[in-house]
């Protein structure tokens, strides 16, 4: 189990690079996949098989297909389309990586700095668990988060019909 | 003045689409278990219907010696030009004085109009009901007067002759 | 986990990775043979009996043909796609249960690869990681047809995939549970108790999104011959077509076994109890669940050889505009009620 958990992590932050590191958007989109797949192999790994398959269902099976929809609509699969990166902004992508990373790193370490610290996986995986947990706790920021989806939604609909007139 | 014709107005019944699309899945289930029009060639073969005018024959009086007289009669009616007779005087002397000493068709020619078996004044060929005489080379569709002779034997106790005079006489 | 029961779970997967595989080669035999029998000719009927040969001979054509890899073409993408549509298409079939228990060596063996408690949503994340497959075919192939083809595939199938989700949610409603064993459970005993007579409207709209899920007609736009050649695999050739079209019909027989399984008791036969009747019982389950699975197998062909294709637009009209709000009314009837019941 913890060799796989090692094998399925490093295998995480490897596609996780390859989708910054990639020049063509297609691959990157693959790449965020495998990615996404393997959060969702870690998921398993800690018996949440509910959060798992959502994972794979919301991310990999409806977003990044629509990611992938619109590359391929908008026709930026071939590299050469893509602009290239200044020094100024390599070196401000560089720091803002480097101050975010740190700042993981000692958040990580103030709080206990225990990380096998472990939920009751039962709890995390149940579907019944989630679902009481965002109607009673969390009903606050769930229903803003269907709000604030609304008004994307509106919002979209809005451009997309003066566009036509 | 102008008239307005109703269009077709679907009622709520055509709306819902089920009923119509289970009629269309039983019209080919229908079709699923009628009688299949596929002929199994090698083992069946298509019987043509009367009058339909394949391969040629010489025909043979009751002799058994050709009826042609190479009196050319057929090569000059022929559109396409296949035909191709050799005269010569006949070896019998019953009154017969010229045969074909060669006949040759181009099968690959012949557009089979049947205007030589009625330009025949002997009624000596003939179109048959042979349709499946295909070949691997030009040379071998070109049929000589034996081969002609050949395909009179095998289809002997059949005539021809006069499905296509029926068929003139109703024109 | 002893030995003995990782060398069943080993047993299993084999056996139904066989009979899937068996079944996709039948099916295109079926195929074959249903629409020559519904156009009034006979079919493949040379190679051996009644041509039930065919498919092998196929393949072995299929292995004889020269692999083009056209030039132009993203060489890692291109040769990924296939697997990445059959791969999903073959594993789905691991959490559906094929008959009632056994028992063999005094162990209680579920006839089912894996018996996870998420059974439907693990289908549901594997048919829309199928999309890939198609999509990446498209783009990779670097040709036009081919990604139009994608192009429309994605969008179809995210469409008809929500109308599919939303029309499952009403049966969960019923069972209360997303494992496939319980909403087998719950419609066991009587005739009526069956899900498609509770819930016809969802079996409606279910039957129709997987239409439009497996890409068949009359929802086979993503490769609809007459316009765009061949679709998404207009440039694959050889051995990676085949593998699109296993693929396909994987994805029926996935499709078909799981509409039984939701709608039609799965491998239930009505006033029987199977558990109780030992191996017998065994043999009638896995039966009926054969049984039910070619019925849907068929009216897939059935269907394909009597409906037109829809038009794009037609096809998103109805996805968006009739079936998902006929699905949400579905929904709502369906907790309206259970909430005034229970």
């Amino acid at each position: 189990m913890t060799f796989l958990f090692y094998f399925v992590a490093c295998l995480t932050i490897i596609s996780a690079l390859f989708v910054v590191l990639n020049r063509n958007p297609v691959y990157s989109a693959v790449m965020l996949v495998l990615c996404f797949f393997s959060i969702a192999t870690l998921y398993l790994l800690l018996e949440a098989y509910f959060v798992a398959v959502l994972e794979i269902i919301i991310y990999a099976g409806a977003i990044m297909v629509l990611f992938l929809f619109v590359i391929m609509l908008l026709d930026l699969g071939r590299e050469a389309a893509l602009p290239k990166l200044k020094k100024l902004d390599k070196a401000l992508s560089l720091f803002l990586v480097v101050i975010i990373f740190l700042g993981i790193l000692t958040l990580t370490i103030w709080s206990g700095g225990d990380l096998h610290q472990t939920l009751n996986p039962s709890s995390v995986g149940d579907i019944k668990a989630v679902g009481k947990a965002l109607f009673t706790d969390y009903l606050l920021p769930f229903e803003v988060a269907s709000l604030l989806l609304l008004v994307a939604l509106i919002g979209t609909v809005y451009l997309a019909k003066r566009r036509v007139k | 003045m102008a008239t307005i014709i109703k269009s077709y107005e679907p009622t709520f019944w055509d709306k819902l689409y089920i009923p119509a699309l289970v009629q269309g899945l039983l019209v080919t289930f229908k079709h699923l278990l009628r009688k299949k029009v596929t002929i199994q060639y090698p083992e069946e073969k298509l019987i043509p219907p009367e009058g339909y005018r394949g391969l040629h024959r010489l025909n043979k009086d009751a002799n058994g010696r050709i009826k042609c007289v190479a009196c050319d009669m057929c090569s000059a009616a022929c559109p396409a030009d296949c035909i191709d007779i050799i005269p010569g005087s006949s070896p019998w002397d019953d009154g017969k004085e010229r045969y074909p000493v060669s006949f040759e068709i181009d099968l690959l020619k012949c557009i089979f109009c049947g205007f030589c078996e009625m330009a025949c004044p002997e009624e000596a060929i003939e179109l048959t009901e042979i349709y499946d005489f295909s070949d691997y080379t030009r040379e071998k569709l070109i049929i000589d007067k034996d081969g002609l002779l050949d395909v009179y034997d095998k289809t002997k106790d059949k005539n021809y002759y006069s499905n296509s005079q029926n068929l003139t006489i109703k024109e | 986990m002893d030995f003995l029961a990782l060398l069943i779970i080993c047993v299993k997967v084999l056996l139904v990775f066989a009979a899937t595989m068996l079944t996709v080669l039948l099916m295109i035999y079926a195929e074959r043979r249903i629409s020559a029998f519904i156009q009034g000719r006979l079919g493949p009927n040379r190679v051996g009996p009644h041509g039930l040969l065919q498919p092998i001979a196929d393949g072995i054509k299929f292995l004889m043909k020269e692999d083009i890899i056209p030039a132009g073409v993203d060489k890692p993408i291109y040769l990924l796609a296939p697997a990445m549509l059959l791969i999903p298409a073959l594993m789905t079939f691991a959490v559906i249960p094929f008959g009632s228990d056994i028992t063999l060596f005094g162990r209680n063996i579920p006839l089912q690869v894996a018996d996870v408690n998420v059974g439907i949503l693990y289908i549901l994340a594997l048919t829309s990681i199928g999309v890939y497959g198609l999509v990446l075919a498209g783009w990779a192939s670097n040709s036009k047809y081919p990604l139009i083809g994608g192009l429309r595939s994605s969008a179809q199938l995210i469409s008809y995939e929500l109308t599919m989700g939303l029309a499952i949610v009403s049966i969960v409603l019923l069972s209360g549970s997303l494992r496939l064993n319980d909403i087998i459970s719950q419609q066991q005993g009587h005739f009526l108790s069956w899900n498609v007579f509770k819930q016809p409207l969802a079996f409606l709209i279910f039957l129709i999104a997987v239409y439009a899920e497996t890409n068949r007609l009359p929802f086979d736009l993503t490769e609809a011959e007459q316009e765009l050649v061949g679709g998404y695999h207009t440039e694959y050739s050889s051995m990676k077509f085949a593998m699109f079209y296993m693929a396909e019909y994987a994805n029926m027989i996935t499709a078909a076994a799981l509409t039984v399984t939701l709608f039609f008791g799965g491998w239930d036969l009505p006033f029987l109890n199977e558990t109780s009747m030992g191996m017998l019982g065994v043999v009638l389950s896995v039966a009926a669940f054969i049984l039910k699975t070619a019925f849907f197998l068929f009216l897939f062909i059935w269907v394909r050889w009597t409906f037109p294709r829809f038009r794009y637009d037609q096809l998103m009209n109805l996805g968006w505009k009739v079936m998902l709000p006929l699905a949400l009314f579905n929904i709502f009837i369906t907790a309206g009620y259970l909430a005034l019941t229970i």
